[in-house]
């Protein structure tokens, strides 16, 4: 459903991704990991054409990505839905016009469907009474609550999470795990999502890839992949310091 | 050494006017193929037209005081009192209406589009947008392209029309000129041809004032230093655009409306 194939991408003379190959099945519940500023948010914005790559393809059923220009996109970005590492609410709306968004640019509901539509979805992510808050006045956990509401109001069928638990307690961290567990269960989306957090990789993913120097390292189960022998894997997913590593001190 | 930087700050300006024109090319597409949201128009006409008023007003009166002054003292030294009006009018009807009016719309709007895309750009809620299947130009620029484009030229003929009356209570009660005489040389001299330049200048001027802040914008590095740097960019670009536009625009204008 979703290929990436041979994907290059370099900021200045960095290189980021380098020849990154991966195929993800529809209805899968992926995990990428790797270490911080390894790629993969880089590699997560390259699924939804919000970043361009400087080789390679990304296909979405078949769709080359890479050849469309930005109003193009549009159409094919209706399929997605994502969840930034910040949430990225809009700070000049409520809740309200935040999570019904969508809804309101496609002016086919009414204010009394929309009100329906925003308060299941504010329901399926636990949060009730808040839509005439602005996202100032909310928690970090309850803008990444909402920020989900918005991406699943319209039923997308791949959602993509930037970091979901990045920031947050570990008591919200797993409440975040929950939701987006129920939301693969319940909407049958395709879940992908990026981290370094390996307690939340385990509750979220049923399939682990890993990224390391730009390309696709490791690739399986999560069960595999977490207790995996494979020395860089074994290191990442324990928080293991190779011996050959530099010291801090 | 000098020809190298000399080429980069070429192949850069070229660059920019590039991702210019192609914001505006992209705004006129988005208003040729859907609707704008009545909304967000109204919204940023309130914050660009109502909510500038009291700056527009208070530039527009100060500069009809000073030219009136300026004009009468030197006018009294070979006794054409009674054309200060005219001086006053013709300049600020053509001239400096239209720039003075535009270098505060800049000042204070074009810096405010330009930290609240910036804000947004660095916050990655531009980039929300366009995972909610919205072109950032539909939402973001053609609400305020058209507000600034409407609101120009309006608060234009509000900033002439209060220099003018500041002007005459200056001419006329301080200075001791002939109110009827004053008032009539400026009904002679001023043509509707005046009127007509400091408006279309206006219309342009607003509308190139939101095209270079929104791109400065959307276009923002990140970080408070890259919002910083897209802000203060906004400013010193519109109001260099519109300074030099002013001049090219009198040239066309005057030949067209003049022969």
């Amino acid at each position: 459903m979703i290929e990436v194939r041979d994907l290059w991408k370099s900021f200045g003379p960095q290189p980021v991704l380098r020849g990154t190959c991966l195929r993800i099945e529809k209805g899968e519940a992926v995990v990428i990991i790797g270490r911080s500023g390894g790629g993969k948010s880089v590699l997560l914005k390259h699924l939804i054409a919000l970043l361009q790559p400087d080789r390679g393809q990304v296909l979405v059923e078949g769709q080359d990505l890479c050849c469309l220009d930005e109003r193009q996109l549009l159409h094919v970005r209706r399929k997605f839905g994502m969840l930034f590492q910040m949430a990225a609410l809009f700070d000049s709306l409520t809740v309200y016009e935040n999570v019904s968004f969508v809804l309101q640019r496609e002016r086919r509901h009414t204010e009394g469907q929309m009100r329906k539509l925003v308060a299941e979805a504010l329901e399926m992510v636990e949060l009730r009474g808040i839509e005439e808050k602005k996202p100032g006045e909310l928690s970090g956990g309850m803008r990444k609550r909402v920020g989900l509401a918005r991406a699943i109001i319209y039923r997308p069928e791949i959602l993509l999470y930037d970091e979901p638990t990045t920031g947050l307690d570990p008591v919200a961290g797993a409440r975040i795990d929950q939701l987006i567990h129920r939301v693969w269960a319940q909407l049958h989306v395709t879940s992908i999502a990026v981290t370094h957090d390996m307690a939340s990789a385990r509750r979220i993913s049923k399939r682990i890839l890993m990224l390391n120097e730009g390309v696709i390292y490791a690739d399986g189960p999560s069960a595999d992949i977490l207790s995996s022998t494979d020395p860089v894997v074994h290191n990442f997913v324990n928080g293991i310091v190779p011996a050959d590593s530099q010291s801090f001190a | 050494m000098v020809v190298p930087i000399l080429q980069q700050r070429v192949r850069y300006l070229f660059s920019e006017l590039g991702e210019l024109a192609h914001i505006a090319g992209e705004a006129l597409r988005s208003l040729r193929h859907q609707r704008p949201s009545w909304r967000d128009f109204v919204e940023q006409l309130h914050f660009i037209g109502v909510k500038s008023q009291s700056v527009v007003i208070t530039t527009g009166a100060a500069t009809g005081m000073v030219l009136c002054a300026q004009t009468y003292f030197q006018f009294h030294k070979v006794k054409m009192d009674t054309a200060t009006g005219a001086v006053v009018s013709v300049g600020m009807c053509s001239e400096l209406g239209p720039v003075l009016a535009c270098l505060m719309i800049a000042g204070r709007v074009g810096a405010a589009m330009a930290a609240e895309l910036g804000t947004m750009k660095v916050t990655e809620q531009i980039d929300a947008l366009r995972t909610l299947a919205t072109h950032p130009v539909d939402y973001l620029v053609v609400p305020r392209l058209l507000a600034a484009t409407v609101a120009a030229p309006l608060l234009t003929a509000e900033a002439v029309a209060v220099g003018i009356f500041a002007s005459w209570m200056v001419g006329a009660h301080l200075l001791g000129i002939d109110s009827a005489y004053y008032v009539a040389n400026m009904n002679r001299y001023t043509a509707p041809t005046d009127v007509m330049t400091g408006l279309i200048k206006a219309t342009l001027f607003g509308a190139a004032i939101a095209v270079i802040s929104c791109y400065k914008g959307l276009s923002c590095q990140q970080g408070a230093e890259g919002v910083g740097k897209a802000t203060t960019e906004a400013v010193v670009y519109s109001s260099i655009t519109v300074l030099v536009a002013n001049f090219f625009l009198t040239l066309f204008l005057t030949r067209l409306f003049k022969g």
